[in-house]
C-alpha cells in the first residue's frame, strides 16, 4: 500500500526538481534549439521550446562539416590514450604492489610528481617535440602524450593492493610467470578500477580541446571538439545549427556517464575522501 | 647501504615494469618542464629554437609589463569568482541531493551531468546564452528589471563570464566529490547534535561544513589549479579580450607562444605557471592532515 506523499517530502521534490532542471538547462535549452528554425531563434521573447520541431539542423551540420570524421578522429584517439593508459598503468600499478625493490617509493613518488606539472606549463617544448617527430596531423601526436597516467596508476596499485598476498605467493611457487600472474588473476580481480581508468581517459581525451587545436590543421585531422568550435566561427549567428553540432558531440559523453557513472564517480572521490 | 646481485635484480624487474610509463612521463613530462626552464632563459627563433642567452631577462619583462601584472590580476580575480561560488553551490546542491528520497539518484545524475560536458560544448551553449538579442539570459534578468549587460564586451563583466560558464562546468565534479563527502558522516554525530538541540543552520555550520572540510579543501585546491590551465572558455568566449580582461596566465602562454612566436618569452609564463601550480600542491600535502578535521 502507498502512503500518500507528506508535505515535506513533496517539498523535497519540488525544490531537487527545479534545481535540476535549472543546472540542466543549459544543455536542454541546447537541445531544444537544435530543432528549431533561424526565423524562429531570432524571436522575441526567446523561445524556449520548436513551435515545430525538425532535423535541418542536423542535416545543414551534416553537410556544412565532416562531422562523421571528427567524431571517428575523436573516438579513435580517445580509445587509443585508453588502452595504452590501461597498459601502462596495469604494468607500474603491478610493480608498485606486488615487487619489492630498492627505490620503489621514490619511483612512485616521481610517478606521483607528474600531476603537479600543469600540461600547459611544458606545452611549448611538447609542440616542439611532436613537430619535430613528424606527428602534427596525426593521430600518434594526439595520443601518444597522453598513454601514461599517474592518477591511473594510483587508483590501480590501490586496487591491486585489495588482492590478496597469498595468491601472489602461491603463483610464485607454482612458477607462473609475472605476466601471467597479472593476465589471470590481478586483471580479473581489479576489474572496477580498471573501468575507472578507462572512462576517464576516454573522457578527459575526448574533452580535449586545446592540445588537438594546437597540433592539428588539417580538416580531416581535426577532432570533434576542434570542430565544432570551428563550426561556430565559419557558421556565425546560425545558432540552432551549431546547437545540433554541439548537441551530437556531447551525446557519446553524456551517454557515457549514464552507462558509467558508477566507475567515475569512484574515480573522483578517490583523492578527496580518506578511506 | 650496499648494493647486493639480488637488489639490482630487483630492480631490474620492477624497472621492466615501470618502464612503459617512464618512457613516456620522461618524454612528454620531465624533460619538456625542464626544456621550458630552459627555453626562459634564452632568445628564441619563431620557429622556438633557442638563439642567445640572456639570463633572466625574460622575468625581469615580465615583471615590468604591463600586460602581464594585469594578466596575473585577471587570474586571480577569475579563481576569485569561480572557485568560492563553485564550492558554495556545490556544496548547497550536495546537501540537497543528500536525502534519502526514492528515486534521487535520478536527481543526481542530473545535476552531475556537467562532468560529463567538454568544455568548448559548454562554452559554445554558454556563448548563446550570453547572447545580447537572442540570448535567454538577459531575457531573464529584464523579467526582474535588470538590464543585462553586455557579457562578452564590458571588460570588467567579461571575466565574470568565463567565470559563471567555468562555475557550471565544475559543478558536477564538486557535487559528487561533496556528496561523497556528507555520506561520510556518521548519522550518530547527527543525532547526538540533535538531542543537544541543535537545528538547521546551526547544525550546518557545526557539524555538516566541519565534517566535510577535507572535501572543500580538496575542491579549494584542485578547482584553483583548474582555473589556473582553463584555455577552452577562454579561447571560445573571449580570446582573451576585451582590452586582454580574460588574458590569464594560461591565455598568455597561448597568444605569446603561437600567435606572437616569443617561445622564449612564453617559456617564462610557463615556468611561473608551473610555480604557482606547484606552491598549490604542495600547501594542500603540508595542511590537508593538520588544518582540517579528520574524524
Amino acid at each position: 500500500m502507498r502512503r500518500p506523499l507528506r508535505p515535506r517530502t513533496a517539498g523535497a521534490y519540488a525544490l531537487l526538481g527545479v534545481t535540476a532542471v535549472l543546472i540542466a538547462f543549459p544543455l536542454l535549452l541546447a537541445l531544444s534549439y537544435s530543432f528549431m528554425g533561424a526565423s524562429e531563434i531570432a524571436t522575441f521573447p526567446p523561445p524556449l521550446f520548436p513551435k515545430a520541431p525538425n532535423l535541418d539542423n542536423y542535416a545543414a551540420v551534416l553537410a556544412s562539416i565532416p562531422i562523421g570524421r571528427y567524431l571517428l578522429n575523436s573516438f579513435i584517439v580517445s580509445t587509443a590514450v585508453v588502452i595504452g593508459q590501461l597498459l601502462t598503468a596495469s604494468f607500474a600499478a603491478y610493480a608498485f604492489a606486488f615487487l619489492v625493490f630498492r627505490g620503489r617509493n621514490l619511483l612512485f613518488f616521481v610517478f606521483l610528481s607528474t600531476l603537479m606539472i600543469p600540461w600547459e606549463a611544458t606545452i611549448i617544448p611538447n609542440y616542439m617535440t611532436i613537430r619535430s617527430l613528424g606527428w602534427l596531423d596525426s593521430y600518434q601526436g594526439l595520443a601518444v602524450p597522453f598513454m601514461a597516467t599517474a592518477f591511473g596508476t594510483f587508483l590501480l596499485r590501490q586496487a591491486f593492493l585489495q588482492i590478496p598476498r597469498e595468491l601472489w605467493d602461491s603463483a610464485r611457487i607454482d612458477g607462473a610467470s609475472s605476466l601471467r600472474f597479472l593476465r589471470t588473476m590481478v586483471i580479473p580481480l581489479a576489474r572496477p578500477a580498471l573501468g575507472t581508468v578507462a572512462i576517464y581517459g576516454f573522457l578527459s581525451t575526448y574533452n580535449q580541446y586545446f592540445w588537438p587545436l594546437l597540433i592539428t590543421n588539417q580538416t580531416l585531422m581535426r577532432t570533434t571538439q576542434v570542430g565544432i568550435a570551428q563550426l561556430r566561427d565559419e557558421e556565425t549567428l546560425r545558432w540552432g545549427l551549431i546547437m545540433a553540432g554541439v548537441i551530437m558531440v556531447a551525446v557519446p559523453t553524456l551517454a557515457l556517464l549514464v552507462l558509467g557513472q558508477r566507475q567515475l564517480i569512484r574515480g573522483l572521490t578517490a583523492g578527496a575522501v580518506k578511506g | 647501504m650496499r648494493w647486493t646481485a639480488r637488489d639490482i635484480r630487483s630492480l631490474g624487474e620492477g624497472l621492466v615494469y615501470l618502464a612503459p610509463s617512464l618512457v613516456l612521463f620522461a618524454v612528454f613530462v620531465f624533460i619538456p618542464l625542464g626544456r621550458t626552464f630552459y627555453l626562459s632563459l634564452f632568445n628564441t627563433r619563431v620557429t622556438g629554437q633557442a638563439t642567445t642567452f640572456n639570463g633572466i631577462d625574460h622575468y625581469l619583462g615580465l615583471v615590468t609589463s604591463p600586460t602581464f601584472q594585469s594578466g596575473l590580476v585577471a587570474t586571480g580575480l577569475f579563481a576569485l569568482y569561480t572557485v568560492p561560488v563553485g564550492i558554495a553551490l556545490g556544496l548547497m546542491l550536495a546537501v540537497l541531493l543528500n536525502q534519502r528520497l526514492r528515486g534521487i539518484n535520478l536527481f543526481r545524475t542530473m545535476m552531475a551531468s556537467t562532468i560529463a560536458i567538454s568544455a568548448a560544448v559548454g562554452a559554445l551553449i554558454w556563448n548563446l546564452l550570453f547572447n545580447p538579442s537572442l540570448g535567454l539570459l538577459n531575457y531573464v534578468l529584464s523579467l526582474v528589471g535588470i538590464r543585462g549587460p553586455e557579457w562578452l564586451i564590458q571588460p570588467g563583466i567579461a571575466v565574470v563570464a568565463v567565470s559563471v560558464t567555468t562555475i557550471w562546468l565544475t559543478l558536477g565534479t564538486n557535487i559528487i566529490v561533496l556528496l561523497a563527502g556528507l555520506q561520510g558522516i556518521p548519522e550518530e554525530i547527527y543525532e547526538a547534535a540533535r538531542l543537544d538541540g541543535a537545528r538547521g543552520l546551526r547544525m550546518f555550520s557545526r557539524i555538516t561544513v566541519p565534517m566535510v572540510s577535507p572535501s572543500l579543501f580538496f575542491l579549494l585546491v584542485v578547482d584553483t589549479v583548474g582555473v589556473l590551465q582553463v584555455f577552452t572558455q577562454i579561447h571560445l568566449l573571449t580570446r582573451g579580450g576585451p582590452v586582454d580582461a580574460t588574458r590569464t596566465l594560461v591565455y598568455s602562454i597561448y597568444l605569446d607562444a603561437f600567435q606572437n612566436f616569443q617561445f622564449g618569452y612564453a617559456s617564462a609564463e610557463s615556468v611561473v605557471l608551473f610555480l604557482l601550480v606547484l606552491c598549490l600542491t604542495v600547501i594542500q600535502f603540508r595542511f590537508i592532515e593538520r588544518r582540517v578535521h579528520y574524524q
